[in-house]
């Protein structure tokens, strides 16, 4: 059993939690992941890893309510636990010196994610540029954090109530303008936010890595559910990635795949609503 | 006293109505039944059906025992060769192993080994005894395995009965690797079954841990150095899922057996919402490969619901790698064999689902390098089968998380790792291996049988440094 150490509800929906996982915390690296089950019927959810403390054996996740699984983890409560808690997963970023100027993009929720990458990536010595997107400002996450470790932060909200109003690719359009010498891009997000990304990316010649989180049951390699399609060969997210070279991945499939449950995920949301396990 | 020729049938449960549940579909020999199957054995001077077994089985003791009724110490000659023994009688392929090599089989049947072997495991399952834990030495010498699939249960089995201190170290939430994950419900009982033999190892002083990832959570060398252990062997078995690399395997309703499998029998989705892993169904569904893993998951298939549900393969029955009471039960069932076709596209819809299943008709040629006639393509002989599910069973490639984490053991070219065929030795000190991880997928029994070689190996190495 995996406790929970600290629960935070950090906008309506958006929790964080810090699982007591001391062996995983000792070995997780950025842009890892975890899977997660919550209880004996459960599923395995996989949840890529927001941060980790190897003092305290924690390691962080940040997720949203979206479907019957994730519903049933923000019913639980700090010094609850869960059952199972499988990691570190997947192949860590990579991150050295000397690799410039690296602009680190967070959709949503993806800001969880980007964060220990851009971390390391300032630790490493790099110039560390975050751009962070919500759709508006009370649903901003890991603001403080970011700034401690970025060189610099814009921030781009759907509605304009903070930052530069429209997507993280505009405030990328600013840095391009201005005559920003980006040597990389890693950016973490909803599908669509990534595919713009990488197109607005493409034309510039700006090497860019994005972090996927496609459907997968076992996490390691055994399954082929989280299959994409990266050029010409077909990659195992859990095992190859969870990280791509973002102008290789064929987004179209992709989100067509996460679609693959829709209406089972619905029904399982049904389930623990009318059950009473959600809440 | 005639000889009874044939074997006595095993009770089964009806074609029609087993088709649409999940429990066993073979109900087992009773006592009697059983006295009167092990009658049939004649004792032979040289029992050529113990060669044929991959653990050497003491099978004519053991039959022997059943004839006098008693059915404890049929189970104990079983168990000092093999520590699953309810698991082999269920899912071995006896025709190939110990029952090809019977001398009844000659004019008639063979005796049915593999059902006694089923009758006394289960007999003693249901007694429910206490298993005495081993009472290890202060001093004993620690091993480490990874995997908790048939190989590792059998290696972690063993050492343990010769005084070491055994943890597993499973990557999943449950023991029992393809036992949990692959192997159907109404083939192998989870909970009836499974789940028992890995508890009874446990009480017999074996420990595992589950979410352990090796190669991720601690390396091999991290086993041996700072977590202490004195060897370690690897069974972690058959990994990473094949496709045919065609266009359209990334549409939706593409399933590896794998996946398929594993979302029925370990994570329970035939039983959604109730278990929240869920599974899609379609109404026509074609599964392309010919081996157990093909069968289980068309089975599976028509027990979730599917209308109808299709074999396709490439050669034609007499090559098909399944077992032959696993064709046998899919055609009872229902299950439509197309055989001589093989898939060169899946077609999808403007939704991204699965609409149809592109074969081209194909002929058998001269012998290939596996000795089977090589099937060819018949030039435009394309056709479209009509199906909104398919499940790739084309077999599975070996999983590099620990290979590629444990320098100095070495991998072939394949990836598979490179061991001793008697010792399971690998190229690095104190590390065996063995089972799908080494031979590429194969049979339970044979992984089990290659943890048991392990386990005599990794005595002798750690008698030898003591």
């Amino acid at each position: 059993m995996f406790k929970i150490l600290k629960k935070q509800e950090l906008s309506p929906g958006i929790f964080h939690y810090d699982i007591e996982a001391p062996r995983v915390a000792k070995k997780a690296q950025a842009g890892q992941f975890i899977v997660l089950r919550v209880d004996e019927d459960g599923e395995r959810i996989p949840l890529t890893i927001a941060d980790f403390d190897r003092e305290a054996g924690t390691i962080t996740l940040i997720f949203q309510v979206v479907g019957a699984s994730t519903q049933m983890l923000a019913a639980k409560n700090e010094g609850d636990s869960i059952v199972d808690f499988a990691g570190p997963l997947g192949q860590p970023s990579e991150i050295h010196e000397n690799m410039g100027t690296i602009v680190c993009i967070g959709g949503g929720i993806g800001v969880a994610p980007v964060y220990p990458i851009a971390r390391a990536m300032h630790e490493a010595g790099n110039k560390v540029i975050s751009i962070m997107g919500a759709k508006t400002k009370d649903i901003l996450i890991f603001e403080e954090k970011m700034r401690a470790i970025s060189d610099e932060v814009l921030i781009a909200t759907d509605d304009g109530s903070y930052g530069v109003k429209g997507f993280v690719t505009t405030a990328l359009q600013q840095l391009v303008d201005r005559g920003e010498k980006i040597d990389q891009v890693t950016a973490i997000g909803p599908g669509v936010m990534m595919r713009s990304v990488v197109e607005a990316t493409r034309p510039l010649g700006i090497k860019t890595i994005v972090s996927l989180n496609p459907v997968m049951v076992d996490g390691t390699g055994m399954c082929g559910g989280c299959r994409v399609q990266v050029g010409d060969e077909m990659k195992f997210a859990c095992v190859d990635g969870p990280e791509f070279d973002g102008h290789l991945v064929d987004f179209d499939s992709l989100m067509s795949r996460s679609r693959m449950f829709r209406p089972q995920e619905a029904q399982a949301k049904d389930h623990v609503c009318n059950i009473g396990l959600g809440r | 006293m005639a000889l009874v020729m044939e074997k006595h049938k095993m009770p089964e449960q009806d074609p029609k109505v087993r088709a649409r549940n999940f429990q066993e579909v073979a109900l087992g020999y009773d006592e009697d039944t059983a006295v009167a199957e092990a009658e049939r054995c004649l004792n032979c001077k040289v029992p050529k059906c113990r060669q044929g077994c991959p653990v050497q089985v003491n099978i004519p003791a053991f039959i022997g025992k059943i004839k006098e009724r008693d059915f404890d110490a049929a189970i104990d000659i079983i168990k000092e060769s093999n520590s699953l023994p309810a698991v082999c009688g269920r899912v071995c392929p006896q025709e190939n192993q110990c029952e090809k090599h019977c001398i009844m089989g000659i004019k008639g049947e063979p005796v049915g080994i593999g059902r006694l072997e089923r009758f006394a495991a289960d007999y003693q399952l249901a007694k429910n005894e206490e298993i005495k834990p081993i009472q290890f030495a202060e001093d004993a010498q620690k091993v480490a395995v990874i995997g908790a699939g048939p190989s590792g249960l059998s290696c972690a089995g063993d050492l343990a009965k010769m005084g070491y201190k055994v943890t597993i170290f499973e990557a999943l939430h449950v023991a029992g690797g393809v036992l949990s994950y692959g192997i159907p419900e109404f083939r192998l009982p989870k909970d009836k079954i499974v789940r028992r033999e890995v508890e009874n190892l446990q009480k017999l002083g074996v420990t595992i841990e589950v979410n352990a990832i090796a190669g991720r959570l601690f390396t091999v060398d991290e086993l041996m150095g700072e977590m202490g252990f004195d060897a370690v062997y690897v069974g972690t078995g058959a990994g990473l899922p094949h496709f045919m690399h065609i266009p359209g395997e990334n549409l939706n309703g593409v399933y590896s057996s794998n996946e398929f499998l594993t979302r029925c029998n370990l994570m329970k989705a035939y039983d959604f919402p109730n278990h929240l892993t869920p599974i899609a169904i379609g109404k026509n569904v074609a599964v392309v490969g010919g081996g157990n893993v093909a069968m289980d998951a068309a089975r599976t298939s028509l027990r979730l619901g599917a209308e109808n549900v299709y074999i396709v393969y490439r050669r034609s029955e007499a090559e098909l790698p399944a077992r032959a009471e696993e064709v046998h039960h899919a055609k009872e069932e229902g299950i439509q064999f197309k055989l001589l076709n093989n898939p060169v596209e899946i077609l999808g819809d403007e939704n991204g689902w699965v609409k149809g299943l592109k074969c081209i008709k194909m002929e058998l040629g001269e012998p290939d390098a596996s000795g089977r006639r090589r099937p060819v393509a018949i030039e435009g002989s394309e056709f479209e089968l009509g199906v909104d599910t398919v499940i790739m069973a084309i077999g599975n490639g070996p999983n590099p998380i620990v290979a590629s984490t444990t320098p100095g053991m070495e991998t072939n070219k394949r990836g598979n790792i490179v061991a001793d065929e008697e010792t399971c030795a690998t190229t690095k000190e104190g590390v065996f291996a063995g089972g799908d991880i080494v031979t590429g997928a194969a049979t339970v029994i044979l992984a089990m049988g290659a943890g048991k070689k392990a386990a005599a190996a990794i005595d002798a190495y750690l008698k030898s440094k003591k």
